[in-house]
């Protein structure tokens, strides 16, 4: 029986999902959240997320929610499959994707998710996007860069040599930041700028990226 | 095993606690973050976010509180409590689920509240009473998502004690010192999980570790 993605391909949360199945060859169905209408804030869908945010994810009688604890379950469940997203053969390893994988979840992704919300969302709220919140943001993802460059100085990816769900985490933020004036951020570091370039040009995430056209014109 | 870090630091006392429940060895190395030691020269090569705790065992290296946490409860599964969810990969994931909503949901209003109404305190600087009106009204619809779910299980993830509760110890147990304890009060599964959790004897030796 496939799994049931609930979301929408345009967000980024959703597309982290995704693209990790896309990495697992794993049979899924999106089924789409119609979140102007107000979909993911009520029932049914409140009873998959009681935080009423996309994606949820359902397989068979497991609901789950929040992206990052849907895409690790993926990764697990279909650990034979694909790439091998969580090094499942040395704990020290799978204990340097968790490093990376937090490091995504607690330093990353506060600064770059009040930039994309700025550009991205509040238009659509009526709103101009805040420069002020903007430019303190970029300075925090600035350090943040800095830390990364030093690493992908060392390593080729995050955690280690090898792609892992750690880099994979970062993508779809990233690659709706890359679509900002602020893109600079990354392309100024040669090091994280070559990552992203790998990254970013996996057939499992290029498969998610061509959906991923919110605040383009039409949409 | 070392643990770099500050007692008094919330993700400092995640670590602890979690291997106080395991039952191992350990050295803790204290970081005097009040002259900045976190951010010299000699703490960066440990964690290059300059942020407690960090934690060496042999030559592995780890930063992030989860990350580590996460490492102790497997490496030693078979030590002291069982922090895990072992079994199929569905009760893992429902286990990862809850994990990522103290660290999403949970985290972001109830630290910023324990800074507003603990930390400031402590520093001399004064409570911004908007931001604590604002925060405690985003953290009250988060333990309405908790008191239903703690209504149909007794702990996060499952029956048992898990890394998912133990995650929000240092949280809960300076909330419990603010006026924001109303808000754990008149929600009776909440506050009966937060009596239950932080009663249990390896939070009081973190606590102990206060008293040094």
């Amino acid at each position: 029986m496939a799994l049931k993605l609930y979301g929408a391909a345009m967000s980024p949360c959703t597309s982290r999902v995704m693209t990790c199945l896309h990495e697992k060859e794993a049979d899924f169905e999106l089924i789409p959240i119609d979140l102007f209408a107000g979909e993911h804030k009520q029932l049914p869908f409140l009873a998959k997320n009681p935080f009423g945010q996309i994606p949820a994810l359902e397989d068979g009688d497991l609901s789950l929610f929040e992206s990052r604890a849907i895409s690790a379950y993926v990764a697990e469940k279909y650990k034979e499959a694909g790439h091998d997203l969580i090094r499942c053969q040395s704990l020290k390893e799978a204990a340097e994707v968790k490093v990376w994988m937090e490091v995504e979840s607690q330093q990353y992704h506060p600064a770059i998710s009040p930039i994309i919300f700025q550009f991205f969302a509040a238009p659509l709220q009526g709103k101009v996007p805040d420069q002020a919140i903007i430019d303190e943001n970029l300075e925090k993802l600035g350090k943040v860069l800095d830390v990364y460059e030093e690493k992908l100085s060392r390593t080729k990816y995050l955690a280690g040599d090898f792609y892992s769900l750690a880099d994979l985490f970062h993508l779809s933020f990233t690659y709706y930041f890359m679509k900002t004036p602020c893109a600079n951020l990354i392309n100024e570091r040669p090091h994280v700028k070559a990552w992203w370039e790998d990254i970013s040009s996996r057939p499992a995430f290029q498969k998610v990226a061509s959906a991923m056209t919110f605040g383009e014109k039409g949409n | 095993m070392k643990v770099h870090g500050y007692p008094l630091s919330t993700v400092t006392q995640r670590v602890l606690a979690c291997l106080y429940e395991k039952d191992v060895e350990f050295q803790f190395v204290n970081v005097d973050m009040v002259a900045g030691e976190h951010k010299s020269p000699n703490f960066l090569p440990l964690n290059p976010f300059g942020q407690v705790p960090a934690f060496e065992e042999g030559d592995l290296k780890l930063f992030e509180s989860r990350a580590t946490t996460h490492y102790i409860a497997h490496e030693y599964a078979d030590k002291g409590t069982q922090l895990l969810l072992p079994g199929s990969n569905k009760t893992m994931a429902v286990f990862q689920l809850w994990k990522e909503v103290e660290a999403h949901q949970f985290d972001p209003p109830s630290t910023k509240l324990v800074f507003e109404l603990r930390y400031k305190p402590h520093f001399g600087m004064t409570t911004d009473t908007a931001v604590v009106e604002e925060y405690e009204a985003k953290f009250a619809k988060v333990l309405d998502v908790y008191e239903a779910r703690l209504a149909e299980s007794k702990y996060l993830a499952c029956d048992h004690f898990t890394l998912a509760d133990l995650h929000h110890l240092p949280t809960v147990q300076y909330l419990l010192g603010s006026s924001a304890k109303k808000l754990f009060d008149s929600r009776p599964h909440v506050s009966a999980w937060v009596a239950d959790i932080t009663a249990r004897p390896a939070w009081s030796k973190v606590m102990g570790m206060l008293k040094q």
